[in-house]
C-alpha cells in the first residue's frame, strides 16, 4: 500500500531548522523531547555503566570515592528529572494525546513549546553543573549534608531540577486542559483510552506536587547561600523537615514516572489481545486513585530517619493501601488476555516483559512498606533494587512498549519485529541479572552508595555487573533497529496493528493539523468485537 | 562471616529472628503471587496465541465480582503483613527496662563509641552477649546512621537529635557496623565492627582498657572546668535549678508546659539553654554551642543521670515513663 504521490505528512511539511525550533505541533514537539530526553537517558547510562564497573570489585580502584559519589549523583538526576519523569508524557503523550481525543493539538501549543524550552533550559543547568566539576549529593540532595558540607555544584543543579519542575507543570496543565475540552464529538470519559486517563492523573500529580520541589530546592539554595536556618541544626533548622518536604514531591513523582507507562500497557494489551480492556472503569480509576493515594504515603521514605513511631504506623498503612490499585490493575491486565486473540509482535513481548519486571518492583514493596522489615532493609541494595524494578523494569519498559507501540505512526515506518522482540528478551534477561542479586545483596546488608564494600559482597556485585553489560548491549541494540527503520524500514501503514484508537485513523506519519476531517466517536474504547475488520 | 559468599545474614540477636520469619513470611506471600500472575500471562499468550492479524478476541468487558475479589484479598493480606510488622517494629525501637547503655557519635566518617565506664573505641563497639545493650547516640555533623546488619537494626545519626537503638547479641565474634546514610566522600569507610563477647570476658575488657574515669567522672570534671556549678548548685538556691534527683523527672517550664528530663532534654539545655526554661529561672545561661563537643555533652548528660538518688538503677535504662515507647525522635 505504498502511495505514489508523496503525502503530505507533519515530518515533510517544512524543513527548516526554524520550522522545528519554533513549531507549535504538539507531533513535533514530541520528537524534540524523544531527542532531548534520549541524549540525558544515554548520559544517565554512561553514569550507571561506571558505577558497576567500580562495583566489578570491592576496592575501590578505578574511580575515586568523590568521583563515585558524583556518578550515582549524577546518574539519578539525570534519569529522574530527565528522563523517567518526561520521557511518557511528554513525549508519547505530546505526540498520541491529541490523536487519541481526535484533536488538532493540544489546548496551549506555544505554552507546549514553551515548556519544551524551559525543560532545556533546566536540561542544560544541570549538565553545566555536571561538566563544570558535579554535584555529590545523591539525587535526593539530604540536607545538611547539600546545605553545609557539601562543595560541589549543588545549587546549579538545584536550580536546573527547580526550572525543568516549571516544563513538568505547564505540561500537566496543557494535558489536562486538552482531556477537558479537545475531545472529539462523542468521545465521552468513559469512553477514552486508558493512556488518556493516565495522563490526566498524572497531571493531576505534575501540578499538584512539582511546586513543592521548587520551594524545597529555593530553601536549599536560601539556606545554602544567606546561611538563614531551614534544614541545618547549627543554624536552628531541621534537617528531616527536608526529608519531608523532599519526598511530598518526590514519593507522587514516581506516580508521575509509572502512571503515564501504565496507560500505555493498557493500550499495547488491549490491542495485541484484540480485546475490551478488563475492567476498564476499575483501570481508569486506579489510576486516580494511585495519584491521590500517592500524596499521602510520603513519609514512608522516613522510618528510620526519627519520626514518630505511630506516624510510622500511619505512613505504613497508607502505604499498602496505594498498593492494591496497582494490584488491581496488574490483574486487570492479565484477565484482559483471557479469550483474546493475542497476537504476539515486538509491543506485547516488551509489554508482557513489563508485566513480569513490574509485578517484582511491586511486590517487593511490600517488603519496604513492611516497618519491622524496613528498619533492617532501608538505605541497602534492597530498596536500589526494588525502585529500579518499578523505575526501568516498570517504567522504562512501558516506555519501550509503548514507543515500539506507536512508532510506525510516529515515523510511518516499520522496525525489524524480530530483532525488537530481540532487544526485549535481551534487555530482560540483563536487567533480571543486574538487579535481582542487589536484592540478596540488600538483606545481607550491603548499604547503597558505597564506593568500596567488605568482600563477601563481591560474588552478587559481579553477577550485578555482569547484568548491567547485557542490559547495555539491549539499549544500544533498540537504538540499532529504531534509526534503521527510518532509513530502511518498510511502509507502517495507517493501521499496522488494527488497532482501534482514533491515532490509528489517520495516516502514518500524521498530517500537519492530525485529521483531514473531525473525527466522530461513536463506541466505546477497545471494541474489538464489535469492529468490523477492514483489511487494508 | 567476614568470607565467602552469603545468601542470607547471620542471626546474632535476639530479634533478627523475629525479622527474618516476617521477612520470610512476605516473601513466600510475594513469590506466590507473583509466580502464580506470571504463569496465567504466559499461560494466557500461548493458549490463545494467533498469528492472524484479524481475529478478535471475546466480548468480555469484566467482572464486579473478580473485581472485588482482587481488591480485597490483596488488602486483607496485606492487612496481616502491616500488623505483624508493626509489632516488629516496636520491638525493634523499644528497648526493655534494663539495658546496658552506650553513647556513640558519628562523624565523617567515624563512629565513636563511650561506655559509662569511660572507655572510648573508635568503630569498634566491645558488648557482652545475652544482655540488652542500648546505644543513643547522635552526629556531629552531617545525617549518618548506625546499622547492625546482623541485628537487623538501624537508626539515622541526626545533628541536634538523639537517637537509640537497642539489641542482645546471641553470637560472640565479629560483625559489621555500617553507616546506611550518605554522608560524603568516605561513606562507605565510615564502618566498623562490634565485637560480641562472653561476658567475663567483657568484664575482662572493661577492667583491661581502663582509661580516666568513668563517663560520670569525666562529665563530673567537666562541670566544674565550666562552671556550671556555679550557678547549678545542689541546694536549690544558685541562679540556676538543682540538678539532683531530676533526670528521669519532669519539670515545669515558664508557660506552663512540663518537659520529661530526658538525655535529649539535658543536651538542649547545654546547648540552647533558652529553648525550654525551667519555671522561675532568669535566662541567664549562656549557650555552650560549639563550646562542647558532642562526646563531652553525652558524658554531662551522663553525670546528670548518676545525679539521681537510686545510684543503683544509674547503668540501667531509666524508669518507664521517658524510657518507652522510644521512636529515635522521642527524645527531642
Amino acid at each position: 500500500m505504498t502511495a505514489a504521490a508523496p503525502r503530505v505528512t507533519y515530518l515533510n511539511h517544512e524543513h527548516t531548522v526554524a520550522s522545528w525550533l519554533l513549531t507549535k505541533d504538539h507531533k513535533r514537539i514530541g520528537i524534540m523531547y524523544l531527542l532531548v530526553v534520549t541524549f540525558a537517558f544515554f548520559l544517565g547510562g554512561i553514569f550507571a555503566s561506571m558505577i558497576r564497573l567500580e562495583l566489578a570489585t570491592p576496592a575501590g580502584d578505578l574511580v575515586s570515592a568523590d568521583t563515585y559519589n558524583k556518578m550515582f549523583t549524577m546518574h539519578g538526576v539525570a534519569m529522574v528529572f530527565f528522563v523517567l519523569i518526561p520521557a511518557v508524557p511528554a513525549i508519547l503523550g505530546n505526540f498520541i494525546l491529541p490523536l487519541q481525543l481526535g484533536a488538532k493539538d493540544v489546548a496551549f501549543p506555544k505554552l507546549n513549546l514553551l515548556s519544551w524550552y524551559v525543560f532545556v533550559i533546566g536540561f542544560l543547568f544541570t549538565v553545566y553543573a555536571m561538566v563544570s566539576g558535579g554535584v555529590d549529593t545523591g539525587w535526593t540532595f539530604y540536607t545538611p549534608y547539600s546545605s553545609r558540607a557539601s562543595n560541589t555544584n549543588v545549587v546549579a543543579t538545584g536550580l536546573g531540577v527547580f526550572i525543568t519542575g516549571f516544563s513538568s507543570i505547564l505540561t500537566g496543565l496543557n494535558f489536562m486542559v486538552t482531556i477537558h475540552r479537545m475531545r472529539a464529538p462523542g468521545l465521552t470519559w468513559f469512553r477514552l483510552p486508558l493512556f488518556v486517563w493516565a495522563l490526566y492523573s498524572t497531571s493531576l500529580v505534575q501540578i499538584l506536587g512539582t511546586p513543592v520541589i521548587a520551594i524545597t530546592t529555593l530553601a536549599l539554595a536560601v539556606e545554602r547561600f544567606l546561611h538563614f536556618g531551614i534544614f541545618d541544626p547549627v543554624l536552628g533548622g531541621d534537617p528531616v523537615l527536608f526529608q519531608h518536604m523532599f519526598w511530598f514531591y518526590s514519593h507522587p513523582a514516581v506516580y508521575i514516572m509509572i502512571l503515564p507507562p501504565m496507560g500505555a500497557i493498557s493500550e499495547v494489551i488491549a490491542a495485541f489481545s484484540r480485546k475490551s480492556i478488563f475492567g476498564y472503569s476499575f483501570v481508569a480509576f486506579s489510576s486516580l486513585a494511585i495519584a491521590i493515594f500517592g500524596f499521602l504515603v510520603w513519609a514512608h521514605h522516613l522510618f528510620v530517619a526519627g519520626i514518630s513511631v505511630y506516624s510510622a504506623l500511619v505512613f505504613s498503612f497508607l502505604t499498602y493501601a496505594v498498593a492494591i490499585p496497582s494490584a488491581v490493575k496488574t490483574f486487570n491486565w492479565a484477565a484482559t488476555m483471557y479469550r483474546g486473540a493475542i497476537w504476539l509482535k515486538a509491543p506485547m513481548i516488551w509489554a508482557i516483559a513489563f508485566l513480569g519486571l513490574f509485578l517484582v518492583g511491586g511486590l517487593t514493596g511490600l517488603f519496604t512498606a513492611a516497618l519491622g522489615v524496613d528498619v533492617h532493609i532501608h538505605d541497602t541494595y534492597f530498596v536500589v533494587a526494588h525502585f529500579h524494578f518499578i523505575m526501568v523494569g516498570g517504567a522504562i519498559m512501558g516506555y519501550f512498549a509503548g514507543l515500539h507501540y506507536w512508532w510506525p505512526k510516529i515515523t510511518g515506518k516499520m522496525y525489524s519485529d524480530i530483532w525488537a522482540k530481540v532487544a526485549a528478551i535481551i534487555v530482560f534477561v540483563g536487567f533480571n541479572l543486574t538487579f535481582g542479586p542487589q536484592f540478596i545483596l540488600g538483606y545481607l546488608g550491603m548499604p547503597r552508595r558505597y564506593h568500596v564494600y567488605p568482600p563477601e559482597f563481591q560474588v552478587l556485585n559481579v553477577l550485578s555487573s555482569a547484568g548491567a553489560s547485557i542490559l547495555a548491549v539491549g539499549y544500544i541494540l533498540i537504538a540499532i533497529y529504531l534509526v534503521a527503520s527510518i532509513f530502511w524500514g518498510e511502509e507502517a501503514g495507517d493501521n499496522p496493528w488494527h488497532a482501534t484508537g482514533l491515532e490509528w485513523t489517520t495516516q502514518s506519519p500524521p498530517l500537519p493539523h492530525n485529521f483531514a476531517a473531525q473525527p466522530i466517536v461513536t463506541e466505546d474504547a477497545y471494541e474489538y468485537s464489535k469492529r468490523e475488520i477492514k483489511v487494508v | 562471616m567476614f568470607s565467602g559468599l552469603s545468601l542470607f545474614p547471620q542471626q546474632a540477636s535476639t530479634l533478627a529472628a523475629d525479622v527474618d520469619a516476617l521477612y520470610l513470611f512476605i516473601l513466600a506471600v510475594t513469590a506466590f503471587f507473583g509466580i502464580l500472575t506470571t504463569v496465567v500471562v504466559i499461560y494466557f499468550a500461548a493458549k490463545y496465541r494467533t498469528e492472524d492479524p484479524l481475529k478478535v478476541g471475546a466480548r468480555i468487558h469484566g467482572s464486579i465480582p473478580l473485581e472485588l475479589a482482587w481488591s480485597v484479598i490483596p488488602f486483607l493480606i496485606t492487612i496481616v503483613i502491616f500488623v505483624w510488622s508493626a509489632h516488629v517494629f516496636f520491638d525493634l525501637y523499644r528497648p526493655p527496662d534494663q539495658t546496658l547503655e552506650i553513647y556513640a557519635t558519628g562523624k565523617r566518617w567515624m563512629w565513636k563509641f563511650q561506655h559509662l565506664d569511660g572507655q572510648n573505641e573508635i568503630n569498634e563497639l566491645h558488648v557482652p552477649a545475652g544482655r540488652a545493650v542500648k546505644v543513643t547516640f547522635t552526629s556531629e555533623d552531617v545525617l549518618h546512621s548506625l546499622f547492625f546488619p546482623a541485628f537487623r537494626t538501624k537508626a539515622d545519626a541526626i545533628p541536634g537529635r538523639y537517637s537509640t537503638v537497642w539489641f542482645t547479641p546471641t553470637i560472640i565474634g565479629e560483625h559489621h557496623i555500617f553507616c546506611a546514610e550518605y554522608c560524603g566522600t568516605n561513606h562507605s569507610g565510615m564502618i566498623g565492627k562490634v565485637v560480641v563477647m562472653e561476658p567475663t570476658a567483657y568484664e575482662a575488657w572493661l577492667t583491661g582498657t581502663v582509661a580516666g574515669g568513668s563517663l560520670a567522672q569525666r562529665g563530673e570534671r567537666l562541670f566544674s572546668d565550666l562552671a556550671c556549678n556555679t550557678c547549678h548548685l545542689s541546694d536549690g538556691r544558685g541562679r540556676g535549678p538543682s540538678l539532683a534527683n531530676k533526670f528521669g523527672a519532669s519539670e515545669r517550664l515558664t508557660g506552663g508546659a512540663t518537659v520529661a528530663i530526658d538525655e535529649a532534654y539535658v543536651r538542649e539545655s547545654i546547648l540552647r539553654p533558652q529553648a525550654k526554661l525551667v519555671d522561675g529561672y532568669q535566662p541567664l545561661m549562656p549557650t555552650f554551642q560549639g563550646l562542647v563537643s558532642e562526646e563531652n555533652v553525652m558524658a554531662l548528660v551522663e553525670y546528670v543521670k548518676s545525679l539521681r538518688a537510686n545510684t543503683a538503677v544509674s547503668r540501667a535504662e531509666a524508669p518507664e515513663e521517658h524510657a518507652s515507647p522510644t521512636a529515635p525522635q522521642e527524645n527531642r
